[in-house]
């Protein structure tokens, strides 16, 4: 196990550490002078000089990386090109937003899809198989921005039940998981079609093994045997599916959060691009691709504590 | 014929009909603006109404369906030109560095969502139609690796190649004449698949302006323009969120279909 884990460990190093060199070297050395885009036309070449000077932009690009890397290690992102504060403040903000709503989808799917999937691989082949695996297949083609639109329309402007977009902040946590349910049930429900098709199949693979005949042949109801044997042996596949799931649904997040005018990292990326502000695009972007490596990492994890076999593997 | 499989290949076939024909023929032209005629609901002149600037939204949807199928089929043909040689090289040199660097590389990709390509894209070209290809193309490469590889790896283990090695044909020859014919069916699947999420993705990166600019007509754009018009005129917004929707719907059909019929493994299995 210990070897599984520095293995998996050093693998996430690996990849931090390129994925930071591929980001730094887009936004970094391709074209463009943060410099002048932050002064404007108009400005002279001293000004240009004397900004790029204070911002660090003539040190070589290795030591800028080195500087960017170190700084955000201790949580210092540097400075907003517009907003003038540091991006890491921003960042916080913004994510108090984004994370839970990417979270209460997460919950929203999971809740949706397991009931479905396990209905689903139990009843397979009659009515509620094909009227699940008939909803998974619109639900896998839904445009979550679109299902968003079609929510407000009806839960927000007809019925006026949640609110049709804004966030009022976490001073009242009741009224702020009220303004982020529409935004999470049109994040959650494509991703809880995907889950609900890839966890009936997992669990029809598992129940056509002998083990589950020897369930059945002691005596367990097929409902006994699916939730004590198939499900844990299903969970690898299923796993793998939540944790990729985690990192569409913060993308997702950023899609979602136009439709309700929520003050997440989606809107501060998109200010962040029109605006130039490549220091905190580079930084939002940066903590997108971590957050999905470390689930990644963290997935790895849990397969190992749910499949043993898995841990011999290097 | 099943019946899902026939209404998928109905589906996207309309699908490609309403892109092919809007090259020479629309209802009305989608760039004449018609300020008098706005928001007008579906009548016998504008089957399915006209939008904020009097465009009618049938020809702008089926302009549309060009932008979503090129950006799609052009960003699957980036993720099969670069995927499937990589997949063929690793499983041809399995276990050896190459493959590790290969499939490492692959997981890297992962890491960036299409919309993160995108942003990091945007924010140094500028939004176009062009950069949600390269965006959503550079996402299809690692899929297309994987797929690759495992079809190969199983059949790299079977007599017939281990003949072909013997007769002394390389492994990049016999990656070329014997291994790819026989995974074709599955890059196929693969590719229907891609192509459905590649017309997911490209309407969510129009949506939020990171894909194709005014004038090019898209569904994700057209969607954007209805967001603020939604209670005036619902069929603005519902008619491209349709549109979309039965195109992914049907191509997912096709596909699902297509692996029932071309993967051995599958038939007779319900």
């Amino acid at each position: 196990m210990q070897r599984y884990l520095v293995g998996r460990l050093v693998s996430l190093a690996l990849s931090l550490v390129v994925a930071s060199l591929v980001i730094f070297a887009v936004i970094e050395i391709v074209p463009g002078d943060p410099a002048s885009y932050m002064l404007g036309l108009n400005a002279s070449e001293d000004t240009v000089a004397a900004l790029r000077d204070r911002l660090g932009l003539n040190e070589a690009p290795p030591l800028r990386y080195l500087h960017w890397v170190a700084g955000m290690a201790t949580g210092d992102f540097g400075q907003s090109y517009t907003y003038k504060v540091p991006v890491a403040d921003l960042v916080g903000q913004r994510l108090a937003v984004s994370l839970p709503l990417a979270l209460y989808a997460l919950l929203l799917a999971v809740l949706i899809a397991f009931p479905a999937g396990l209905l689903a691989a139990g009843r397979r082949g009659r009515v509620a198989d094909a009227a699940v695996m008939g909803a998974t297949q619109v639900g896998v083609a839904l445009p979550n921005f679109w299902f968003a639109m079609l929510l407000v329309l009806v839960f927000a402007l007809h019925w006026q039940v949640f609110p049709a977009g804004g966030f009022p902040g976490w001073g009242e946590p009741l009224a702020g998981l009220r303004a982020l349910t529409l935004p999470a049930i049109a994040l959650a429900l494509p991703q809880a079609a995907i889950l609900a098709r890839v966890l009936r199949s997992a669990l029809i693979e598992t129940l056509g093994q002998d083990y589950i005949r020897t369930a059945r042949a002691k005596g367990l109801t097929a409902g006994q045997t699916i939730l004590r044997h198939a499900l844990r042996n299903a969970m690898v596949p299923v796993l793998t599916i939540i944790g990729m799931q985690f990192s569409f649904l913060l993308a997702g997040a950023i899609i979602i959060e136009n439709v309700f005018y929520l003050p997440g990292l989606g809107r501060l990326i998109f200010q962040a691009i029109t605006q130039r502000d490549l220091i905190v695009v580079e930084s939002v972007v940066m903590i997108l691709v971590f957050a999905v490596i470390v689930v990644t990492f963290l997935v790895d994890l849990a397969y190992a504590a749910i499949d043993p076999r898995l841990r011999t593997r290097a | 014929m099943r019946l899902s499989f026939a209404l998928g290949l109905a589906l996207s076939l309309a699908a490609l009909a309403a892109a092919a024909v809007s090259l020479v023929w629309t209802p009305h032209d989608v760039a004449t603006l018609a300020i008098a005629d706005r928001l007008r609901p579906p009548d016998a002149a504008h089957w399915l109404g006209t939008d904020h600037f009097g465009r009618d939204i049938a020809s702008m949807l089926m302009a549309g369906a060009r932008t979503s199928i090129a950006v799609a089929l052009v960003a699957v043909g980036i993720g099969m030109g670069a995927g499937v040689p990589l997949g063929l090289l690793a499983a041809a040199r399995s276990g050896s560095l190459t493959d590790e660097v290969v499939m490492r590389g692959n997981d890297l990709i992962f890491a960036f969502p299409s919309l993160v390509i995108a942003i990091l894209i945007t924010a140094v070209f500028g939004p176009s139609a062009v950069n949600a290809i390269i965006a959503i193309g550079i996402f299809n490469i690692p899929v297309f690796a994987r797929v690759t590889r495992g079809g190969a790896l199983s059949l790299w283990t079977l007599d017939f190649i281990r003949a072909a090695e013997v007769a002394g044909k390389g492994r990049v020859r016999i990656s070329a004449e014997h291994i790819l014919p026989n995974i074709l069916n599955l890059l196929v699947v693969q590719g229907t698949i891609q192509f459905s999420l590649g017309i997911l993705a490209e309407a969510g990166l129009s949506y939020v302006g990171l894909g194709a600019q005014p004038p090019t007509p898209s569904w994700g754009r057209m969607l954007a323009e209805a967001q603020t018009m939604v209670t005036l005129a619902p069929h603005v917004a519902i008619f491209p969120g349709l549109a979309i929707v039965l195109t992914v719907l049907g191509l997912n059909l096709l596909g699902d279909g297509l692996r029932d019929r071309l993967d051995p493994r599958l038939r007779g299995r319900a």
